[in-house]
């Protein structure tokens, strides 16, 4: 017995002090050789660190069977068995490259994306307010990159050849279908939001994701902010009125709740800047949202935003067809918009997003024919004259339900599949001079359902796969849009990526009811891009061709109205397109310069054949900078737009014929327009500043060059009048003040 | 015989587990002493983040080898000169100190490094990352004051960033040398609990205040 515990002690010594030599190399399936991987004995302290040739050694005392790990960031984790003998061992292992959202290619073919998170974004948040030229609106800020026109009498974006109406808003993936504030004659509307409720925005130029749909040039994918960072209060006073908000974040930080108004009123800058229309009721505002946020256990939100808006505006302009009467123009709106969103986890990999919005808006407008006394003309029988005094009221209620619901694959591959339900009712009546009253209710439900594939095959190719079908009451036929787009990354980190898609529209309602019976409009889009992101600099070129089929087309029906009447329209857009923006070169300057070249023709609407539209130009350029100057605190902002002239066109009908046909035409002055503001926010740099104040000054059209964004004709053709902005320069002086509202006495209310 | 042979095995055994625990206390001690020389090179830092890893993992409920794996992974992190590298190692540190943070709740060490993690992240792209980063920075340094109002090293972490940040936002050296010194101060009367637990920290001090006085 004695010897057989003198051996197991021998034993036990000897094993204690032989070691046992392990080496190896640790590359990637390329072969190329990793460094800093951690090379580990499961459950000892033994292993080692890869050297810059990807080689490791280490000793062991470990014995007999045992686990060998190999872990690297950005890498899968290997694990090896191995028996440990007494005899050195090699041991050279491959790691599979993980696919990361950090590493991997971005599907980005036709978008621009505004966010402070993602990698492919091109502008952050902040720059959609400290854009001189976008006038803290959120769409103009987008008019400074390629791809959209510079339309100045209208809103909405024009993208690619396409009209304004072609590019659809949504918010948090609802539609917003009255985003801008009501048109009126010649005078460009803002967006209704504040840019500061967005986190994030996606604007696609072109072949977007099967997730959206009825819009056959653009999406504009606005993303709502989560929970506040700490409750605060704000406060705003400008030359044009002022509002106030506050957020409250609860104690546990998992829910907050909102609410603001604004009040709008452009008396004071009507007082200072000449227009060069009448205004006899300048434009008054008001506008009230609340919102509610809520965390759920599982990472996922509850979101609420709810808005209403009550506005009017009046004024005279110039009749066109006499030389001493005036058109009395005035507008009243009530609009309201509410959507609720819920996003989850639901186990297993899967995501459920599903939200429902609701939206009224009632305008109620008229047109009055005035004498130089400005009383009005009343004509009593019909004529050309008598059609002017008119009024219009609009309602319309709109609502959505949406679903989508989500599955992560391996690595970043995730499949998606949902299903939309829009109902749209839009009611008006059209009083004539004499007291007639035509009225008309369109209503349509449209229901969709989409499926769409992210395939990661490997770190440097990606594809998103996506279908979309969709079926309108008011066409009453369904449509099947594929959509598609590849991206690839090179070594260099730059990337390549294409986009296709079929893209269906339903005509709008100004153009209903049809005169016959329709089918969708069609846009058929293909987009190359090449880009190139670095933190600090961004370039990117694209080239697009656009096809358009079964455009509308109108006639004109037994009380003089234009409607749609035929699909057999058609167009096409191509144009090549350059950003590059550099925070690097020049130190604290931020700078970027885009540039479109845009050919497109189309024949649509009233067009005699096809021409290239009056909304489009060939060549459109904008140039931002921004230089922030620490020492004093103020950050200094300028753009430049320019736009080559747009066509212009008077279309006439020939009665006998029934036709149209083009009586005159010609091409606008170039478009050129400088805007400079200044940010200075002076509580920069305070300890714990219990307020925050920004203020702001801006000059649009500083050097106050002349614009003429088309011209109207009178009936009989004889004369034209150029369409300009309504003054020449406009000047905003502003403060806006946020408060972090104290915690102190929270914390003594809650011991007391 | 039997029973003698039990009772020598459990002897063994007892020896065993033993000198398990020296051995951990001595893996310890050598690669805590290779740290400070290792900022030199960022590749020995990696390899200590790395040692003290297999340490934790093969010792499972040892908060302290989780919490160096941790500190030398996050200061990996601010070393990398590869920006698009940076956030991943952040995110290293974070699982490791998470794990330490599982077996030694609300401690003022482990919101130290909690607080560099959140900086580190911050220095990739500072002007856009500021709202989300600084913050949470700031609080995890708030919560180490609180949770030991003798440990030096929030001090540090607050004067080192404020040192570091434009006059114009508030930093520099004149707001920075009273949290230096205070940090300081902490450092002449504080007492680690054992050899193993952190007492990094002097040394940077004195430098950074040294750099402000010239």
């Amino acid at each position: 017995m004695k010897r057989i515990l003198m051996l197991v002690l021998i034993l036990g010594s000897l094993s204690a002090k032989s070691q046992v030599r392990v080496t190896g190399k640790i590359t990637d399936t390329k072969n190329k050789p990793l460094a800093g991987a951690s090379i580990s004995l499961k459950n000892s302290y033994d292993g080692a660190t890869t050297d810059s040739s990807g080689a490791y050694s280490f000793l062991t005392t470990e014995k007999g069977e045992q686990t060998i790990a190999i872990t690297i960031i950005g890498y899968a984790t290997a694990e090896e068995k191995i028996i440990l003998k007494g005899t050195p061992l090699v041991l050279n292992i491959a790691l599979k490259e993980l696919i990361t959202e950090l590493k991997a290619v971005v599907i980005s073919a036709g978008s621009f994306e505004a966010s402070d998170k993602n990698k492919g974004a091109v502008l952050n948040p902040i720059d959609i307010v400290t854009t001189p030229s976008a006038n803290g609106d959120v769409t103009s800020a987008f008019k400074t990159l390629p791809g959209t026109q510079q339309v100045g009498e209208s809103e909405g974006l024009f993208v690619r050849g396409g009209t304004a109406t072609e590019s659809k808003i949504y918010m948090d993936g609802n539609l917003v279908n009255n985003f801008f504030y009501s048109s009126t004659p010649g005078i460009a509307t803002r967006g209704r939001f504040n840019p500061f409720l967005f986190k994030g925005t996606v604007f696609s130029t072109g072949g977007y994701s099967a997730l959206y749909g009825q819009a056959l040039s653009s999406a504009l994918i606005l993303e709502s902010k989560d929970l506040p960072e700490k409750t605060e209060a704000d406060l705003a006073i400008s030359v044009i009125g002022a509002g106030g908000g506050i957020q409250h974040l609860s104690k546990n930080k998992r829910s907050s709740w909102g609410v603001s108004y604004n009040y709008t009123n452009l008396w004071l800058a009507f007082t200072f800047i000449k227009f060069k229309q009448d205004f006899y009721q300048v434009p008054v505002y008001h506008q009230g949202d609340a919102n509610f946020r809520i965390k759920t256990k599982n990472g996922g939100f509850i979101k609420y935003f709810g808005y209403i808006s009550a506005n009017k505006t009046g004024f005279r302009n110039g009749d066109i067809d006499s030389t001493v009467l005036k058109d009395a123009f005035a507008i009243e709106n009530l609009n309201t918009y509410q959507n609720i969103n819920w996003k989850e986890r639901i186990g297993n990999g899967w995501k459920i997003n599903t939200g429902i919005s609701f939206s009224t808006n009632k305008d109620d407008i008229s047109n009055e024919l005035q004498d130089g006394n400005n009383q009005k003309q009343l004509i009593t029988s019909s004529s050309l004259y008598a059609s002017k005094n008119f009024i219009l009221n609009n309602k319309a209620k709109y609502a959505q339900a949406r679903f989508v619901l989500e599955k992560k694959l391996k690595g970043l591959s995730a499949i998606r599949f949902g299903s939309d339900y829009f109902y749209s009712d839009e009611r008006s009546t059209y009083t004539l001079y004499d007291g007639t009253k035509f009225t008309q209710a369109i209503r349509d439900n449209l229901f969709a359902a989409f499926a769409e594939g992210d395939i990661y095959l490997t770190n440097n190719l990606a594809a998103k796969i996506g279908g979309r079908l969709e079926h309108s009451e008011i066409v009453n036929k369904w449509n099947a849009a594929p959509r598609l787009s590849v991206a690839y990354k090179f070594p260099d980190n730059s990337q390549a990526s294409f986009a296709y898609g079929i893209f269906y529209q339903n005509p709008e309602t100004k153009l209903l009811p049809a005169i016959a019976s329709l089918n969708y409009s069609k846009a058929t889009h293909y987009i190359l891009q090449y880009q190139k992101i670095s933190s600090l600099r961004t370039f990117r070129v694209e080239a697009f061709y656009k096809q358009y089929d079964d455009l509308y087309k109108t006639a004109r029906n037994n009380i003089g109205r234009d409607l749609a009447a035929y699909n057999n329209g058609f167009g096409y857009a191509r144009g090549l397109e350059f950003f590059w923006r550099d925070k690097k070169t020049i130190k604290n300057v931020d700078y970027w310069i885009s540039y479109s070249y845009l050919d497109t023709k189309r024949d649509f609407l009233n067009y005699p054949t096809a021409i290239e539209p009056s909304f489009a130009t060939n060549h459109t350029a904008a140039f931002v900078f921004k230089r922030f100057v620490l020492p004093w605190k103020t950050q200094f902002n300028l753009s430049y737009n320019f736009a080559t002239g747009r066509p212009y066109y008077r279309i006439a009908y020939d009665t006998l014929q029934k036709k149209y046909f083009t009586s005159d035409a010609g091409k606008t002055i170039n478009y050129n327009s400088m805007s400079f503001s200044v940010n200075y926010l002076p509580n920069i740099g305070k300890k714990n500043p219990r307020t925050f104040a920004v203020w702001v000054l801006g000059i649009n059209n500083v050097l106050g060059q002349n614009q003429v964004f088309t011209y109207n004709y009178s009936n009989d053709g004889k004369r034209k009048e150029a369409v300009t902005s309504p003054s020449k320069r406009f000047l905003f002086i502003g403060c806006f003040l946020s408060f972090g509202i104290d915690r102190t006495q929270d914390a003594i209310n809650n011991n007391l | 015989m039997k029973k003698l042979f039990l009772v020598t095995l459990l002897t063994a055994t007892s020896i065993v587990s033993f000198s398990q625990s020296d051995k951990y206390i001595a893996a310890m001690k050598s690669n805590i002493a290779a740290i400070d020389s290792s900022f030199r090179n960022p590749a020995n830092l990696l390899g200590l983040a790395n040692n003290f890893e297999r340490i934790a993992n093969a010792e499972k409920n040892q908060w302290l080898a989780y919490y160096y794996a941790a500190y030398c992974q996050v200061n990996y992190g601010f070393m990398e000169q590869d920006k698009t590298k940076t956030d991943g190692i952040a995110d290293k540190a974070t699982v490791l100190i998470a794990k330490a943070d599982s077996l030694a709740p609300k401690n003022s060490e482990i919101s130290c490094i909690k607080s560099m993690i959140a900086s580190c992240h911050m220095m990739v792209n500072p002007m856009q990352r500021y709202m989300q980063y600084g913050q949470e920075s700031t609080t995890n340094m708030e919560d180490a004051m609180e949770q030991d109002p003798t440990n030096p090293r929030p001090y540090l972490l607050k004067g080192q960033n404020l040192k570091y940040t434009p006059e114009q936002f508030g930093g520099g050296c004149k707001t920075a040398t009273p949290e230096l010194q205070t940090a300081l101060n902490k450092f002449a009367t504080f007492k680690a609990a054992s050899d193993l637990h952190p007492v990094w920290g002097k040394q940077r001090v004195e430098q950074l205040m040294n750099e402000c006085k010239q």
